[in-house]
């Protein structure tokens, strides 16, 4: 168990197979309490991966996941909901109850797990909608929002219950460039503002570095590196420095793994 | 192919089905067993009641009384070669309530309820509703799967008794209505010959077995999807498939242990 409070989340040595792939090999993650941390790095390295053995939706085959002083994959079922409850998360599609509108979407969780009065609810909502901005869009259904509305009503959603935190999957991918901004303010306020821990998954460099305090960037199945943005920025190590400067060629391969190239095109019989 | 292969092939379906029939034991008892603190849960059970059950109504009724009529239609033709058509309300009530009224209905449901119910779930795992709710602190277990579970449970009974019901209606609209049948002889040839608990309570005992059956194979092929459109696809093909197949081996079984 991690001794520090400093930490509200501490993966120690997980290894995670999907199939025959290794997506993590022994990976060491410490996440610092009431920071904002980025976990970056390239797609499919297994981001969105790290956050769903954080919140228990997938499990390591080896290894421990610390969470407020919980191993969370030795929980059982209830242990395991209750914990759940002190998180929040953001899934890239906002994942909304699309039969619910958005007042109903962002009340669910109040109405499940509290029993404050209707008044008391509606309240609740609409300060959590203000924070994002929509608590003029409350009586809309999901499917009549944008991409970007519907994430920040998930997002909205996601605090309802003052979770200690946060965890957002790639929350800038596919906006535009006024709800990236939007939402890059939000989640630097709302850890500050609601005390919270957040985990920012993203491969959006500027905008993960603009707003986290520590960054993890992961490839291979390993933390390639750790440390402030300006840290990384300025790191020697040639896998940090070409993903942290954008460059195509380098110790990353852009190919996924495949047969020689002009081998591949000359056997045409193979498909 | 290779003899080991096919071999391999084979051991790997057969280990297949054994842990998918294991996962889905797993899933019905975490759904139905335990406690659900959701103040709604009624509220959730008579949604569901409502999509699984009444919108089920309409196909339920106008197919049951088609089937009646057919049946009384057919046994008409036969019977009157014997001097035997005032037979024709017995032979319609106890066709529909010992063997057609369970069967069809459970078929019929498996096509309208059961398919929608596996592709609801898999479209909301397909769309991360469930992962997000399960974020939340809310097992979709108990809040999605269970009142559709249970909806299923009640509804099917419900819908074949409608079902007979219409059907051995249909079957004197037919026989009296139309052929002339004397309505005495329809009506009280079935009040003799159909006992309450030989044929009324045994139908309504392959009833409930078909609607857990039935229910539970659709939506653990919603929860148990790939999550992706031709995974959702292949499950709601899946469901209704295995649970009409399912319905007719147990039909078999259910009339051999009966009657």
């Amino acid at each position: 168990m991690t001794d520090s409070s400093d930490y509200i989340v501490d993966l120690q040595q997980i290894t995670f197979r999907r199939g025959s792939r290794l997506i993590f090999d022994g990976v060491d993650i410490r996440i610092p309490r009431g920071k904002v941390t980025g976990i970056m790095g390239p797609s499919g390295c297994g981001k969105t991966t790290l956050l769903r053995l954080i919140g228990a939706q997938l499990r390591p085959d080896s290894g421990s996941i610390w969470v407020n002083g919980q191993n969370i994959p030795e929980l059982g079922r209830e242990q395991l909901f209750a914990a759940r409850k002190h998180m929040g998360m953001l899934f890239q599609s906002g994942a909304l109850f699309t039969d619910l509108s958005v007042f109903e979407n962002v009340a669910f969780p109040l109405r499940v797990h509290t029993e404050l009065s209707e008044a008391m609810v509606r309240d609740l909502v609409l300060l959590k909608l203000q924070a994002v901005g929509l608590r003029g869009a409350r009586d809309l259904m999901p499917d009549e929002l944008s991409g970007g509305m519907q994430r920040r009503v998930a997002l909205a959603r996601a605090i309802a219950l003052d979770p200690q935190l946060m965890m957002y999957d790639e929350p800038f991918v596919g906006q535009d460039p006024i709800s990236m901004g939007v939402l890059v303010r939000l989640i630097r306020l709302l850890n500050d503002a609601l005390g919270l821990t957040s985990i920012v998954v993203s491969h959006d460099l500027a905008e993960t570095a603009s707003i986290a305090d520590y960054l993890y960037v992961v490839g291979d199945g390993q933390v390639l590196g750790q440390g402030t943005p300006d840290e990384l920025m300025n790191s020697d190590n040639p896998r940090i420095r070409q993903f942290m400067q954008g460059e195509p060629d380098g110790p990353v391969p852009f190919h996924y793994q495949a047969p020689d190239y002009l081998a591949d095109l000359l056997h045409r019989e193979q498909k | 192919m290779s003899v080991i292969s096919r071999v391999a092939l084979l051991g790997r379906a057969g280990l297949d089905t054994v842990s998918a029939l294991g996962r889905s034991g797993i899933f019905l008892s975490n759904a139905l067993l335990g406690r659900t603190r959701f103040g709604n849960s009624f509220a959730l059970l008579l949604k569901q009641l409502y999509s699984v059950g009444v919108l089920s109504l309409a196909i339920t009724i106008v197919s049951g009384l088609f089937i009646g009529m057919v049946l009384a239609l057919q046994g008409y033709n036969i019977l009157v070669g014997y001097g035997s058509e005032q037979a024709v309300g017995q032979m319609v009530a106890l066709t529909m309530l010992r063997e057609l009224g369970p069967v069809v209905a459970a078929l019929l449901f498996a096509g309208r309820a059961g398919s929608a119910l596996t592709a609801e779930i898999g479209l909301m795992k397909a769309t991360e509703q469930l992962s997000s709710m399960e974020m939340i602190g809310v097992d979709p277990l108990k809040y999605v799967i269970a009142p559709r579970l249970w909806a299923g449970f009640i509804s099917l009974p419900l819908l074949t008794m409608i079902f007979c019901v219409v059907g051995i209606w249909g079957g004197s609209l037919v026989a009296v209505d139309w052929l002339g049948v004397y309505s005495g002889s329809y009506w009280s040839n079935m009040q003799n010959s159909v006992e309450f608990v030989d044929d009324v309570l045994n139908g309504m005992v392959k009833a409930v077995v078909f609607a857990f059956v039935v229910t539970w194979i659709a939506v653990f092929q919603g929860y148990d999807c790939e999550p992706t459109s031709e995974g959702i696809s292949r499950a709601t093909t899946r469901t209704v498939v295995y649970a009409s197949l399912a319905v007719l081996g147990l039909d078999f079984i259910l009339t051999a242990l009966m009657f």
